[in-house]
């Protein structure tokens, strides 16, 4: 299937124009004429033009080429342009040709973990396959976490690894590391590639394999005496992936039962998850929800994938949902879930969750299907063709005067909006409330913005108090909770994406963990946005031993562990001086009044990255929840404040 | 709990084997018996497990066994529609004393002597695990110094093949 790749518009969007890849069909019409023709020209992010490579041709339509530099030409044809990474030795044969390409743009980082989770912010603000490269042994392992985050949260990355040479494989060679036997659990595919003649078909199927069906991270290891040896590269090869056949046409007779269900419904919701972002869907969801009235959840992976602003929006599902968005969940009698998991996160304690659903669960991998809550009726397909037809199906049925009355359960749905909004406190002692922080980003920097959270309570805050109107705005990570995946992943949406505004909303212990990217960021003028919500501590953890613990700190007081308090802590590090070290513009603010300016004169700086330092009220908590291991019924949307759902229905 | 046999068709390739035994462990379902070996085309692999869960999770194994890349086809084989065998070498203590009794266990389980020392012989079986099991516990009071045991195999009845349409064309291209 091609849906990943192929350049479909999505009318009736205003999202920001995002430069599809090309797709295999077109790549294989490309096939033997120069790499990266226009197309690609106005996505490179530097200021390489793009030009033929220097290769002769020889008469029978290959072209003799090292190892090496078929993997640089496969990666021209297939029209990369961006290469996140770090030389090494194993891999070393491969940055030679790299100098030499004009299409490719390597983006040297300071530490390989950054590099896969540039790759992943990329692919999640483009849409494209994002590559990230890196030598053997140390090189590849520091690659696991951001493929383990890339699986979770299926985004199509490609690594390319050096690996030590044939003789040397299995002998404990220096550098050797089985990345390929490491990264099997945390990777959709991968392949160890010990012949020069085997790369560039290898690549094909790698980025073949990371874009299509579900999406997902491929490994490709490339042995260095393959990348030395002399071969023929030719351009297209066939894929020989006889056992890869993802589905993406959904079962016609499902769709037809699903459209049932939903116009005899009652209380129905629809469930939407990243999926939907990922098939490019969110158009025909717009038309599915407003031609059924349909509440829509979307999921912390699907924030963007339907406006905030839309009235049938009743915003985040699970743990730190919205009471209306996980109440809806709870009542429904029909949920439609589309390209989403049934997450733990999502539905709390399983068998309390939504008690008298009948569930329609559409994704493209049918191993998901009915994994956690059983599937009444499953559909197996991609979020794009499923939807549509659903329109087509529910249409149907509207034309033979069957349709929902959704006016009840539409007031019940409105009372609990307007009884439980989405609300936080400003401290009492003065100091800033970091919610408070995160909206104003929000406001300011506006939905055509990108941003891109680390993981923790401004994760949440991000989820919650910024509305995203258009998909691929809102990059986190969901699956993994991968700490310091923020400065990395805006790093690479800012290159794949140089127009937009990139902003990182980071907490300060998840920005100690990645902050070696500024540097990155500053020598690449990759001139991102980050606000560190500095609360001085693991602030996710406290709340939890605050909530859980009977408030025994133990081990997430960042700044004065063994020492006397201080109450705006040590300042270790002093994050703006940090931030000048790294060439990027440091700020700092600790007043509400200060937040709009310091804001503004951020957005104004363009010319490098900007760092502000807000310091916030330590003890603000994310609220709602549902603590982990209860259902959702027992939901606070304060501390021990529970919500009044009006005694169950049915 | 039911016993399931699967009979999974994969590329003969390097690794494919620690896929699938690794997808196994860390998804939390037990093998017991696996078997792999090659199959009438030299490009494909034909391996036959044992497994003993629900419903529910067999159907999560088959779903996530099918997701490898290097997997081509799963069948599940119905045990009555099914010949299944396995293999069993035994060493059995046999001196002069006990050696007819022996041989006479042998020969009404229909096993055979593959290899015979002072007082020991060796006894080579194929049967269905029950026969196997039987068999076993009839030589046991002899004294059974060493035995191994192959993983089940297993093939459906009838003319029809699972391997067939396993290795479809090729339709896509890079």
């Amino acid at each position: 299937m091609t849906e990943q790749m192929t350049g479909h518009s999505e009318p009736g969007t205003a999202a920001p124009d995002i430069p599809k890849a090309p797709s295999p069909r077109d790549l294989a019409a490309r096939a033997h004429r120069p790499a990266a023709p226009g197309a690609e020209a106005s996505r490179t992010a530097g200021d390489a033009s793009p030009q033929p490579p220097q290769v002769p041709q020889t008469p029978a339509g290959t072209t003799r080429a090292t190892g090496a530099q078929s993997l640089v030409y496969a990666l021209e044809r297939l029209g990369i342009d961006v290469v996140f990474g770090i030389p090494g030795g194993a891999i070393l044969p491969a940055y030679d040709p790299l100098l030499d390409s004009t299409s490719i743009r390597h983006i040297l980082v300071r530490h390989e973990q950054g590099a896969g989770h540039a790759a992943t912010g990329y692919a999640q603000a483009t849409g494209r396959t994002g590559v990230c490269m890196a030598t053997s042994g140390p090189g590849a392992t520091n690659l696991v976490t951001p493929l383990a985050d890339a699986y979770m949260d299926s985004v199509p990355v490609v690594a390319i690894t050096g690996q030590v040479s044939t003789n040397l494989i299995g002998t404990d060679g220096f550098q050797e590391a089985d990345i390929s036997g490491i990264t099997i659990p945390v990777t959709k595919h991968n392949f160890l590639v010990t012949r020069a003649g085997d790369i560039a078909r290898t690549i094909g199927e790698a980025f073949h394999v990371a874009s299509t069906g579900r999406p997902g991270p491929v490994l490709v290891d490339i042995a260095k005496d393959a990348l030395q040896a002399a071969t023929e590269f030719s351009w297209p090869l066939p894929f020989d992936l006889p056992g890869y056949h993802p589905v993406t046409r959904p079962h016609a007779r499902q769709v037809r039962e699903a459209a049932r269900l939903i116009t005899e419904a009652r209380r129905p919701v629809l469930y939407v998850g990243g999926g939907v972002i990922k098939a490019r869907a969110a158009a025909q969801l717009r038309e599915l929800a407003e031609l059924t009235g349909i509440p829509v959840v979307t999921t912390l992976m699907a924030r963007g994938a339907f406006p905030d602003r839309h009235p049938q929006h009743l915003g985040m599902p699970g743990m730190h949902g919205t009471v209306a968005a996980v109440g809806a969940l709870q009542r429904a009698d029909v949920i439609v879930a589309l390209g989403t998991r049934f997450d733990d996160r999502v539905t709390g304690k399983l068998d309390t969750f939504a008690p008298g659903a009948l569930i329609v669960h559409a994704d493209i991998d049918p191993a998901e299907i009915s994994k956690n809550r059983r599937a009444d009726v499953p559909i197996v397909g991609d979020c794009r063709e499923v939807i549509a037809d659903l329109v087509s199906a529910v249409r149907a049925e509207h034309e033979q005067g069957r349709r929902a009355d959704l006016a009840a359960w539409q007031a019940q749905l409105d009372s609990w909006r307007a009884t439980y909004p989405l609300g936080y406190d400003h401290p009492d002692d003065g100091s800033l409330a970091p919610q408070y922080v995160i909206e104003r980003i929000g406001k300011i920097a506006g939905p055509q913005a990108v941003y891109v959270a680390g993981v923790g309570q401004h994760q949440m805050w991000a989820a919650q108090f910024i509305d995203y109107e258009h998909p691929r705005t809102w990059i986190n990570s969901g699956g993994l909770g991968t700490m310091g995946f923020a400065v990395p992943a805006a790093m690479g949406a800012k290159a794949g994406r140089p127009d937009a505004c990139v902003w990182a909303i980071d907490g300060d212990g998840c920005f100690q963990m990645t902050n070696q990217e500024l540097a990155t960021c500053a020598i690449e003028r990759i001139p991102i946005k980050v606000a560190i919500i500095n609360n001085g501590s693991l602030g996710m953890v406290r709340q939890w031993q605050t909530l859980f613990y009977n408030e025994r700190y133990s081990n997430t007081d960042l700044h004065a562990a063994g020492q006397p308090k201080r109450p705006t802590g040590t300042r270790v590090p002093d994050f703006v001086t940090l931030a000048q070290a790294y060439g990027c513009a440091g700020m700092r603010c600790e007043q509400a009044g200060e937040v709009d300016t310091v804001i503004e004169r951020a957005m104004a700086i363009d010319d490098r990255p900007v760092v502000i330092d807000f310091i916030v009220h330590k003890d603000a908590m994310v609220w709602p929840m549902v603590a982990a291991g209860t259902g959702n019924d027992d939901i606070n949307f304060a501390r021990g404040m529970a919500p009044d759902f009006g005694g169950r229905q049915e | 709990m039911s016993r399931h046999t699967l009979s999974v068709l994969v590329e003969n390739k390097p690794a494919v084997l620690v896929r699938i035994a690794g997808l196994f462990a860390r998804r939390g379902f037990n093998i017991d018996s696996l078997a792999v070996g090659p199959t009438e085309h030299e490009e494909i692999s034909r391996i036959t497990m044992v497994v003993t869960c629900e419903e529910h999770p067999l159907e999560q194994v088959t779903k996530q066994l099918n997701k490898l890349i290097n997997v081509l086809k799963i069948v599940e084989l119905e045990p009555g529609a099914t010949v299944q065998r396995e293999l069993i070498l035994v060493k059995v203590r046999a001196d002069a004393e006990a050696r007819s009794r022996v041989l006479e266990t042998v020969n009404l389980f229909r096993a055979r002597v593959v290899d015979v020392a002072l007082d020991v012989i060796t006894v080579e079986a194929t049967g269905d695990r029950e026969k196997l099991d039987a068999l076993v516990k009839v030589l046991e009071p002899f004294g059974i110094k060493e035995m191994v045991q192959s993983g089940m195999v297993a093939i459906g009845r009838g003319g029809r093949s699972i391997t067939d349409r396993a290795l479809r064309p090729v339709e896509r291209s890079a």
